[in-house]
C-alpha cells in the first residue's frame, strides 16, 4: 500500500528519474493510472517491435495536419512517424468527385488557418476542389432588437473565412503527406492499449537486451495484433479520445442540452456571405459553399431535431425558410437609435464600415444532402500532456459550434505541437520528455479556454429570453457593429489572427 | 548579442597584458590559486584535485543537475550558434564532431550533443554520477553512442585525447586549481578547436543569488556546494584562459526569469556566465 501511495505522487506529470533504479519492488507501474493493459502483457504478433519517434492516434483532419506540419519543417522532416487510424480511405485514398453533391459535413476554416496550411504546403491540393470564401457575416437573433454586420474590408482582408468540406479537407491532407518525402507507416487499425513504463520488468532479465533499450518509449498495442514503439504519443483521436482514456486524464464538461441538425441546401442565386440567427431554441447558421449551395447547422433542443429530421424535405425547406426570415420574431431595423448616431463617437476619425444594413438571408430552394443530427457538448481535458503523451484536436477539447472555431482551435494544437518539437530537437531534447511538451500546454491551454469560455457565455447569453438580458444583447449586437475598434478586435480574434481576445 | 561583453573582455585582457601590476583587490588574491606566477606544473598531482573536491562534485552533480538541466538546453543551443560552427536549422548540427564533455555529471548535457549528432565522451571525477549517466543515456539508441569515463581531465591528457570541442559546464568553480584546469583543458583540444566554460562569477550579486537564495532560501542546491571564493570573474577566466592558449572569442551571461521560471542567455555577466575560446593554432 505504502510503494503504491508512493508511486502514485506524479510531480507535475514528471516521473522522478531515481524510481526507474530501484529493484524489483518498483517493477510494473502497478500503482500508477498510466498502466492500462490492468499488469498483464498483451502478445505481440511479428518478431520485432518497430519503433517510432511519434505515433499519431488518430487520422483525421487534425492528426494528418500535425503529420504534414511535421514533414515540411527541416528540422522535423527526418522523424519516423506512425499514423494509427482504422479508416481505410487513408490507405485507399479518398476519391473526390468534382459533380458529386456537397457533403453536410464542413468546416469553417479561419484565415489564420488557411495561411498555415499554405505553409505546410496543403492548401494546393484543396485548390481544385469546391471551396468558398465569405468576405460578410451577418449576425442577429429574434428580438429584432439589433444585428451585427461583418465584413473583411474592415479589417483590411479578402475575407473572412473559407468553408469547406470535411472530406476536401482530408483529401488534400492526406495528399499532402503522401507526395511528402517523409517517413511514415499508416496502421489500419485501433489502438487498443498503451503502457506508457514498459520494459522496467525486463531490465531484471539477462539476455533481453533489446527490451533494456526501450525502456524510455510509450508502448502501444493496435487491434490487429501488432505492437509499436514510440517516444511520442499524440492523441488526435476526436472527443471520445482513447489516448486520452488510456492516459488517465481527466476531463472537465457538460452537455448542452441541444442537438445540432445539420444538411446542404441550395438557393437559387451564389451566396457570398455567412448567416446566424439565434433562435430562442438555438442558433441556425447559414454558411456559403459554392456552387450555389449553402451549408445549415441549426441548433436546437433534441426533441426538435429529431422532429426536423425525419419531416419531408419540403417542409423542411420551410422550416428552415421560416427560422431565417420572419420566424420567431421581427426583423431588426436598420437604424435603431438614430443611425448610431450615439456611438459614432467611439469611432471617431475612423469611418465606420457603411454595411449597407441588415438584409434578409437568400432563400433556400431546396434540400441538397441528407440531414445529420449530433449531440454538442463541451468537453475540455484538465491537462494535455503528460510523459509521452500529447493531445491536440477534439481530443483535448469539444465545443459549440455557434463560432465555427472547433476545428482552427485543433489546426492550432497541432501546429504549435509541431514548433515545438521542431524546438526541442534544435536543441537535442527528448521529445517525449514532460517538461517539453508542458511548453506546448502552457501555449495552447489559455487560448483554448479563452476561446470556451467566450463560446459557452453566447450560447447561454443566448438561451435565456428575458427583457433586460434580450436588451443587453441588442446593446451588444449594437456596439460590435458600430464601435470599429470593437468590431475589428472581434473579426481579428475569430479569424484566429489574435491568439487571446483582450491582451494583445 | 555579446559584442558589448566581447569589447570588455578585448579591453581587460589587453589591460591586463599590458601592465603586470596588480590592482590592490587583485594582489589579495595574488597568492591565490588564481593569478600567481608559478607556472602550473605538468607533474601536479591531480589527486589532490580530484579527492578534494570529490565530495563537492558529488554535490554539484547531483544538484546541478536541478538548476543546470534548465539551462542546458539553452547551453546547447548557444554553443550552435557560435561562429564557426554548423547550420543551425539541421537537426544534427554536430554530426563528425567529437565533444568531451568535462564534469559531465548524470550526462544532462552530453545526452543533447549526442542527440545533434556528436560524438561525445562525458568524463566526471565520481563513479556514482558516470553510472547513472550510462544507465540513463542506454535508454535511448542515440545516447547509447556516448562513451562516459569515470576520469578526470588531467588523465585525459596524459592519454593523449583530442577533441574538436572541450565543454565544460559548472565545474571550474570546484577545481583547486583553475589555472591548471583550464590548462589541461586546453591541451584537450585541438588547434582552432572550441572550448567552453561556464561558471559563477565573484560578485555581490553572485553571493545574494547563487549562495545565500539558491543554497539557504530556495534549497535548489545543498549547502555548502559552492564557496564565493572559488568564483572566478570573467576577467580572471580570460586571464588564465590566455595563459592556457585560448583566445576568448564570445563571453554571455545567464538570467533566470522567476516569473516565468526560464533561464536566457543576456549581456549580465554577474551571476552566471559562459565563455566561448578557440585554440591557439600552433
Amino acid at each position: 500500500m505504502f510503494i503504491r501511495k508512493s508511486f502514485a505522487v506524479n510531480l507535475g506529470g514528471i516521473r522522478v528519474r531515481s524510481r526507474c533504479l530501484c529493484g524489483a519492488a518498483a517493477a510494473g507501474p502497478s500503482g500508477s493510472i498510466r498502466q492500462s493493459n490492468h499488469g498483464q502483457e498483451q502478445q505481440c504478433s511479428g518478431t520485432s517491435i518497430a519503433q517510432y519517434d511519434i505515433a499519431i492516434v488518430g487520422g483525421g483532419m487534425v492528426g494528418m495536419s500535425l503529420a504534414c506540419s511535421l514533414a515540411s519543417m527541416p528540422l522535423t522532416k527526418h522523424l519516423n512517424v506512425a499514423i494509427i487510424d482504422s479508416n481505410p480511405a487513408l490507405v485507399n485514398g479518398i476519391r473526390i468527385n468534382k459533380q458529386d453533391p456537397p457533403d453536410p459535413r464542413v468546416s469553417t476554416i479561419t484565415p489564420a488557418t488557411t495561411s498555415m496550411f499554405r505553409d505546410i504546403g496543403a492548401w494546393q491540393y484543396l485548390q481544385p476542389y469546391r471551396h468558398a470564401y465569405f468576405d460578410q457575416m451577418q449576425v442577429w437573433d429574434y428580438t429584432g432588437l439589433g444585428y451585427t454586420r461583418y465584413h473583411a474590408r474592415d479589417v483590411d482582408k479578402d475575407s473572412l473565412g473559407c468553408v469547406v468540406e470535411n472530406k476536401v479537407l482530408q483529401s488534400s491532407l492526406l495528399l499532402c503527406i503522401q507526395n511528402a518525402d517523409f517517413q511514415k507507416r499508416i496502421f489500419p487499425s485501433r489502438l487498443v492499449s498503451m503502457s506508457l513504463n514498459p520494459g522496467l520488468k525486463s531490465k531484471q532479465m539477462d539476455g533481453i537486451s533489446s527490451e533494456i533499450s526501450r525502456a524510455d518509449l510509450a508502448k502501444l498495442h493496435l487491434s490487429d495484433g501488432t505492437c509499436l514503439y514510440a517516444k511520442l504519443v499524440v492523441g488526435a483521436d476526436g472527443s471520445k479520445s482513447q489516448v486520452r482514456e488510456l492516459a488517465g486524464f481527466k476531463t472537465t464538461g457538460w452537455n448542452y442540452s441541444q442537438n445540432a441538425v445539420i444538411c446542404t441546401v441550395e438557393h437559387a442565386s451564389e451566396n457570398q456571405c455567412a448567416w446566424q440567427r439565434f433562435l430562442p431554441a438555438g442558433p441556425i447558421a447559414l454558411l456559403p459553399m459554392g456552387d450555389n449551395f449553402s451549408n445549415i447547422v441549426w441548433t436546437m433542443n433534441p426533441k426538435e431535431a429529431l422532429d426536423r429530421k425525419s419531416m419531408t424535405e419540403i417542409d423542411f425547406v420551410k422550416t428552415v425558410n421560416h427560422a431565417l426570415d420572419h420566424g420567431f420574431g421581427p426583423h431588426p431595423t436598420s437604424s435603431l437609435l438614430g443611425k448610431g448616431n450615439i456611438f459614432s463617437w467611439f469611432g471617431a476619425g475612423v469611418p465606420t464600415s457603411g454595411n449597407g444594413g441588415f438584409e434578409i438571408p437568400p432563400k433556400v430552394v431546396k434540400l441538397a444532402s441528407e440531414r445529420m443530427v449530433f449531440p454538442l457538448s463541451l468537453r475540455h481535458a484538465n491537462d494535455y500532456v503528460s510523459k509521452h503523451v500529447a493531445l491536440i484536436g477534439d481530443a483535448a477539447h469539444t465545443v459549440h459550434p455557434l463560432a465555427g472555431q472547433g476545428v482552427n482551435l485543433g489546426f492550432g494544437d497541432a501546429f504549435a505541437l509541431s514548433r515545438v518539437i521542431g524546438e526541442a530537437i534544435a536543441v537535442g531534447m527528448d521529445i517525449g520528455e514532460a517538461s517539453l511538451l508542458k511548453k506546448y500546454e502552457a501555449e495552447r491551454k489559455p487560448a483554448n479556454i479563452a476561446m470556451m469560455a467566450i463560446l459557452d457565455g453566447f450560447q447561454k447569453a443566448y438561451s435565456v429570453d428575458f427583457g433586460p438580458l434580450n436588451i443587453l444583447r441588442a446593446a451588444g449586437f449594437h456596439a460590435a457593429n458600430y464601435i470599429s475598434p470593437l468590431k475589428r478586435s472581434i473579426i481579428s480574434y475569430a479569424s484566429g489572427e489574435q491568439r487571446l481576445p483582450l491582451f494583445t | 548579442m555579446a559584442s558589448k561583453l566581447l569589447h570588455r573582455v578585448r579591453a581587460v585582457s589587453a589591460r591586463l597584458k599590458y601592465s603586470r601590476t596588480l590592482s590592490p583587490t587583485l594582489a589579495a588574491f595574488a597568492s591565490s590559486r588564481l593569478l600567481s606566477d608559478v607556472a602550473p606544473s605538468a607533474s601536479t598531482s591531480p589527486a589532490p584535485q580530484s579527492s578534494g573536491s570529490s565530495d563537492k562534485f558529488e554535490h554539484n552533480a547531483k544538484s546541478s543537475s536541478v538548476r543546470s538541466s534548465l539551462k542546458d538546453p539553452e547551453l546547447a543551443k548557444f554553443s550552435a550558434i557560435a561562429d564557426t560552427w554548423k547550420d543551425p536549422s539541421s537537426a544534427r548540427p554536430f554530426e563528425g564532431m567529437k565533444i568531451v564533455d568535462v564534469g559531465c555529471g548524470g550526462g544532462i548535457l552530453s545526452e543533447p550533443l549526442a542527440r545533434m549528432g556528436a560524438s561525445v565522451t562525458g568524463v566526471d571525477a565520481v563513479d556514482k554520477n558516470i553510472k547513472i549517466a550510462r544507465i540513463h543515456a542506454d535508454l535511448d539508441p542515440v545516447t547509447s553512442t556516448i562513451e562516459y569515463c569515470c576520469t578526470t581531465a588531467e588523465k585525459l591528457v596524459e592519454e593523449q585525447r583530442k577533441f574538436d570541442a572541450v565543454i565544460s559546464l559548472e565545474v571550474i568553480e570546484h577545481v583547486a586549481d583553475p589555472a591548471e584546469f583550464c590548462q589541461s583543458l586546453s591541451a584537450l583540444t585541438i588547434p582552432e578547436g572550441a572550448l567552453v566554460i561556464s561558471t559563477i562569477n565573484r560578485s555581490m550579486r553572485a553571493y545574494a543569488t547563487a549562495i545565500v537564495a539558491a543554497e539557504y532560501l530556495l534549497h535548489w542546491l545543498p549547502k555548502g556546494t559552492h564557496q564565493w571564493l572559488s568564483f572566478l570573474t570573467p576577467e580572471e577566466l580570460v586571464l588564465i584562459l590566455q595563459r592556457s592558449s585560448i583566445c576568448v572569442k564570445e563571453m554571455a551571461g545567464f538570467v533566470y526569469n522567476p516569473l516565468t521560471g526560464r533561464w536566457s542567455l543576456s549581456d549580465d555577466v554577474s551571476v552566471n556566465f559562459i565563455a566561448f575560446g578557440t585554440k591557439n593554432s600552433q
